[in-house]
């Protein structure tokens, strides 16, 4: 006897469990960034001053990554379409490409982190810096748990491609999901912190 | 345990027979089996012994409190114990202040975050579940197994806070801002602590709402799950939501106190006669918002699973349908919605705005009705039954008075101006503890000697039962009723010499030292269960699988069900309802929910 609907949805609910269970997760992660994102709107409001975003951080930067991450979406969808369409070839390339852009967007991260931390602003400068490096701190783990999630249904993980094809596609879609949700939060994160 | 085991693997070999996959499952070794087993029932028991293990620890916290309370400043009788607390917190025996905020503080963690939430949600949830909606196991086993595991790092980071240098957290339960910033490494500890707490329950509620959304057998359609089922799943909606908040706060709190930023330190705080060296700007009072945001949720996720046991206990022995089915679903969903938008009755007195104040006091009022409808509906469910009195009825019975104190005595606080005189007295005190412990502390044990037979098949003793029933029902009103007497008066609910030095406390400082003994003797009323629960395992009365002629699926399947993915020799179909006990025109008494036939 096997848990049912670990592949096949379930008629009346038409999902599979893994399916509903990231909708679940992600309902939970919305909670956790929306308390962030309270917690900077109550305390901007509560502040004497606070200054533009676009003053101490470098929005240009910032929309390249935007872009890059963005771009990133495009290829998990694309290397989940390509396992609809049985081309496991294209998957891996359009995995290959979400991973690498992952790369990039933490690259510029770290890149923008050292430009602060080399004139001296740090998340005990203000507020501001405070909520700054602790948003885009946590949306960076997501990114590197997300890069750990695909690398492994890239390399390891993609042998099930042959042994079981369609579980290997819910998880590539899976993931797409909670893929989609980090690259959500930066979009509600770019504007609020670095054009506001 | 031998006796189980053989009886399991008799009845495994039984299913390898229909079944080939179960032969997988068979030959699990030991560490597979019962350690990182995957097993929603190992898991449940894993959780309910670990969170037995937690409540009687955080009891204990307050039997060492309570003798502060009653003779402050005293010399500790006990030697022995006095040295195990150590010079630096208890000094030739008397204890001090700042080791009373740790005993305080951590009571107060161990007791909701390690004892009852893991026994109500991960023990009882974990193992009656999945029986109850007829499947093999949870969506998500590995994520289950995890779960625990998590919670046990949660749970032993904790304790390992004691030993960090100025001891565990001292800043409550509630770790309110500023202090909690500016406190010992032990904060630090809590933090990190919770923060395995949340991802373990987390990882917990998502399971469980696939489970009861995904894995309902045939025929189980929403309207027939049994009512623990329906609470289990509402407390997991409460858990999924409502914690990611306090995740946020702790990681803003951690920030504060380890990368030195300001979220919760006002701008010119001083301490110790020293300004604080930070940049400022922070909010005291958005710690108090976000942790409110889980902490009132919190309150009904630890009353619904207890709501629900009784529920359970009162339809079987009352042999009748619950009354009102359909209204206590949706009132424990409406129950659930409204407890998002409540949570700043907690803060009247810190000068949010009396628009506000009046916003949150109305939804208080508000969410009282569901609540009281829950309560009714139970109640009138007694109405013409011929009820047994079993030992889990009696606890069940016993909850409805309990928790009715418990809520009643909310009503006053979650008004604004009333709350002005009773916030943070001993009166809160009183109320909360009726709500958790002689409500659904109560509900839990109900739940204990409800479905031991199911674990063991074997009933735990009748006699100690209620000896442990009595004695617990008559020392926790000891311990908490005097509490409303002295909250009334105006005392406060933080003093470490129990009012001593407080005016507003002389005349009511007589009962404090009633309060502490029947604390004590609360203790003692325990040992017959601890008794009573390891000599039942061995030898208790043997029962048949469904000694309580119950109706729900859980009793459907084999007694002390195999320790593998096997709960039922046949997929269970679902005809009926929940409780079709008394059945007009049926000879038997109950109708089980997979019995076909006579709609």
């Amino acid at each position: 006897m096997e848990i049912p609907y670990t592949i096949h949805p379930r008629p009346d609910t038409g999902v599979y469990n893994a399916k509903l269970g990231v909708w679940l997760f992600l309902a939970s992660e919305v909670m956790l960034f929306g308390a962030l994102f309270s917690s900077y709107v109550l305390l901007r409001v509560g502040a004497d001053s606070w200054p533009h975003g676009y003053d101490i951080l470098d929005w240009k930067i910032a929309t390249f990554n935007t872009v890059v991450l963005i771009s990133s979406s495009v290829t998990m969808v694309m290397s989940w379409a390509s396992l609809m369409l049985k081309d496991f070839k294209k998957y891996k390339r359009y995995m290959g490409l979400t991973i690498l852009c992952a790369f990039i967007f933490l690259a510029v991260k770290a890149f923008e982190y050292d430009t602060k931390f080399g004139h001296h602003l740090y998340p005990s400068t203000n507020t501001f810096l405070a909520i700054y490096f602790t948003i885009t701190g946590l949306h960076g783990l997501h990114v590197i748990g997300g890069i750990i999630v695909n690398s492994y249904l890239w390399g390891p993980g993609s042998k099930m491609w042959k042994t079981q094809p369609e579980r290997f596609a819910n998880r590539v879609e899976v993931a797409g999901l909670y893929w989609h949700f980090v690259d959500l939060v930066w979009i509600f994160l770019f504007p609020v912190l670095y054009l506001l | 345990m031998s006796h189980q085991e053989k009886a399991a693997h008799a009845v495994t070999s039984a299913h390898q027979e229909q079944h080939t996959v179960a032969a997988d499952h068979h030959d699990l070794g030991f560490v597979r089996k019962y350690i990182f087993s995957q097993d929603h029932k190992v898991i449940g028991l894993q959780y309910g012994i670990t969170s037995l293990l937690f409540l009687f620890f955080g009891f204990s916290l307050m039997m060492i409190m309570r003798w502060q309370l009653a003779y402050p400043g005293e010399q500790f009788p006990w030697k022995w114990l006095a040295d195990f607390m150590g010079q630096a917190n208890m000094p030739d025996g008397i204890m001090l202040p700042e080791f009373y905020n740790q005993l305080g503080a951590m009571h107060g963690t161990i007791m909701v975050f390690l004892g009852v939430v893991p026994l109500a949600v991960g023990a009882f949830g974990n193992y009656v579940v999945p029986l109850q909606i007829g499947t093999i196991d949870m969506a998500f086993p590995k994520l289950n197994m995890t779960s625990y595991w998590v919670y046990f790092v949660g749970g032993v980071t904790m304790l390992v806070s004691f030993a960090m240098p100025g001891g565990a957290a001292n800043s409550g339960w509630t770790s309110y801002a500023p202090l909690s910033v500016i406190a010992t490494t032990g904060q630090t500890l809590w933090l990190i602590g919770m923060v395995f707490l949340i991802t373990s329950s987390l990882l917990g509620s998502i399971n469980f709402i696939v489970t009861i959304i995904q894995l309902r057998t045939k025929g189980l359609t929403f309207m027939r799950l049994p009512f623990f089922v329906w609470a289990q799943f509402v407390t997991s909606f409460l858990l999924l939501l409502a914690f990611p908040p306090l995740e946020a706060a702790g990681v803003l709190q951690l920030m504060d106190r380890l990368a030195g930023t300001s979220f919760f330190l006002p701008s010119g705080l001083v301490v110790s006669g020293q300004p604080l060296a930070v940049s400022g700007g922070g909010s005291p009072l958005l710690w108090q918002h976000l942790f409110w945001f889980l902490a009132h949720p919190e309150v009904y996720v630890l009353i619904l699973p207890a709501m629900g046991i009784v529920a359970e206990v009162i339809a079987n022995n009352t042999r009748k349908p619950l009354w009102g089915y359909k209204s206590l679903v949706y009132s424990v969903i409406f129950l659930g919605f409204m407890s998002f938008i409540v949570w700043a009755h907690h803060m009247f007195m810190t000068g949010m705005g009396t628009v506000i104040s009046t916003f949150f006091q109305t939804t208080t009022m508000i969410i009282s009705i569901p609540s009281v409808i829950i309560l009714t509906a139970l109640l009138l469910s007694l109405w013409g039954g011929s009820i047994r009195y079993t030992t889990p009825m009696l606890f069940a019975l016993a909850f409805l008075p309990m928790f009715a104190i418990g809520g009643l005595t909310g009503l006053p606080l979650g008004l604004a101006p009333p709350d002005i005189h009773l916030h943070d007295t001993y009166y809160v005190i009183g109320h909360f503890h009726y709500v958790v412990a002689p409500g659904t502390i109560l509900a839990l044990f109900a739940g204990i000697y409800y479905w031991f037979p199911k674990v063991t098949g074997r009933k735990m003793n009748d006699l100690l039962g209620k000896v442990h029933f009595w004695g617990s029902l008559v020392f926790m009103n000891g311990v908490f009723m005097p509490m409303f007497i002295q909250g009334l008066a105006g005392v406060s609910r933080r003093l470490y010499d129990g009012g001593a030095q407080f005016a507003h406390a002389q005349g009511v400082l007589q009962w404090n030292e009633f309060m502490s003994t029947s604390a004590w003797l609360l203790g003692l009323a325990q040992i017959p269960f601890i008794i009573n629960f390891f000599w039942s395992i061995k030898k208790g009365k043997k029962v048949e699988a469904n000694h309580w002629e119950a109706t729900t699926l859980d009793w459907a399947c084999t007694t002390s069900p195999p320790l593998a993915h096997g709960n039922f020799k046949v997929v269970p179909e679902v005809h009926r309802g929940p409780y079709d006990y008394s059945h007009r025109g049926s000879k038997a008494d109950f109708l089980p929910q997979n019995q076909p036939g006579e709609a």
